[in-house]
């Protein structure tokens, strides 16, 4: 497999598809602690305190950070893939304008739900 | 070939659950955004609400089902050797219902029903 990442040259299409993999895969190792959070923050008076400082805390800002980037990669790259399945936005130039809007969005949205999270 | 979601049947299902991961994750999030800061009782009886319990029971079985979906690919893409593939996702299997069953001790021991 041809996998140095420093020359392969990808479409921004293409690498939305690796992205919302990656994304995807990075998701889904998130399931078990959202779990653990969730547990901790329905539990008792002290849980509930330390969920929030688990997700306050320097290395949680900054996993949550990731995660929303994830989510909203993952998530748009997602709609966008739903609309191609009715055929909408399959030619250019929307094929590659949308790349492109999910690329640039995915991190702007992510800012705002961190914000938001924590 | 898996008989629970092969082919179209997961097409489906994948985009289905994605439906409703969706329109979850925009409730949820718009919801911390009007609500602000919450304190724990605030919390605790949204999520002890019966409707907001069973919402969210349904958006992790549509989590699981639609992780389920995309790993399998993930594992059948990069995993080859007979052997191996299957003791892929048979862990991934065992840990997704397993997440399945931890969630609804948590959520059924929340809620207010």
């Amino acid at each position: 497999m041809h996998l140095n990442l420093l020359q392969i040259r990808l479409p921004p299409a293409g690498w939305l598809s690796i992205l919302h993999r990656v994304s995807g895969v990075f998701l889904f190792l998130a399931i078990p602690w959202l779990i653990y959070l969730l547990d901790l923050s329905l539990g008792s008076g002290e849980d509930f305190v330390h969920a929030t400082e688990l997700l306050q805390s320097p290395l949680g800002s900054a996993v949550i950070l990731v995660l929303m980037w994830a989510l909203c990669h993952h998530l748009l790259a997602g709609i966008r893939y739903l609309l191609m399945d009715i055929d909408v936005g399959v030619d250019a130039p929307i094929y590659t304008n949308s790349a492109w809007a999910v690329l640039i969005l995915s991190p702007a949205l992510a800012v705002l739900l961190t914000a938001v999270v924590l | 070939m898996s008989r629970q979601a092969s082919g179209l049947q997961a097409w489906f299902l994948q985009r289905l659950s994605a439906v409703y991961l969706l329109l979850f994750v925009v409730y949820f999030f718009t919801s911390l955004l009007v609500h602000g800061d919450f304190i724990l009782y605030e919390w605790q009886e949204w999520f002890a609400h019966p409707v907001m319990t069973i919402a969210t029971w349904l958006f992790f079985v549509a989590l699981l089902l639609h992780a389920w979906i995309g790993i399998r690919d993930v594992v059948i893409d990069y995993i080859h050797p007979p052997a191996i593939r299957l003791l892929f996702l048979s862990l991934l299997m065992l840990l997704l219902t397993g997440c399945g069953v931890w969630m609804s001790f948590v959520l059924i021991t929340a809620s207010a029903f």
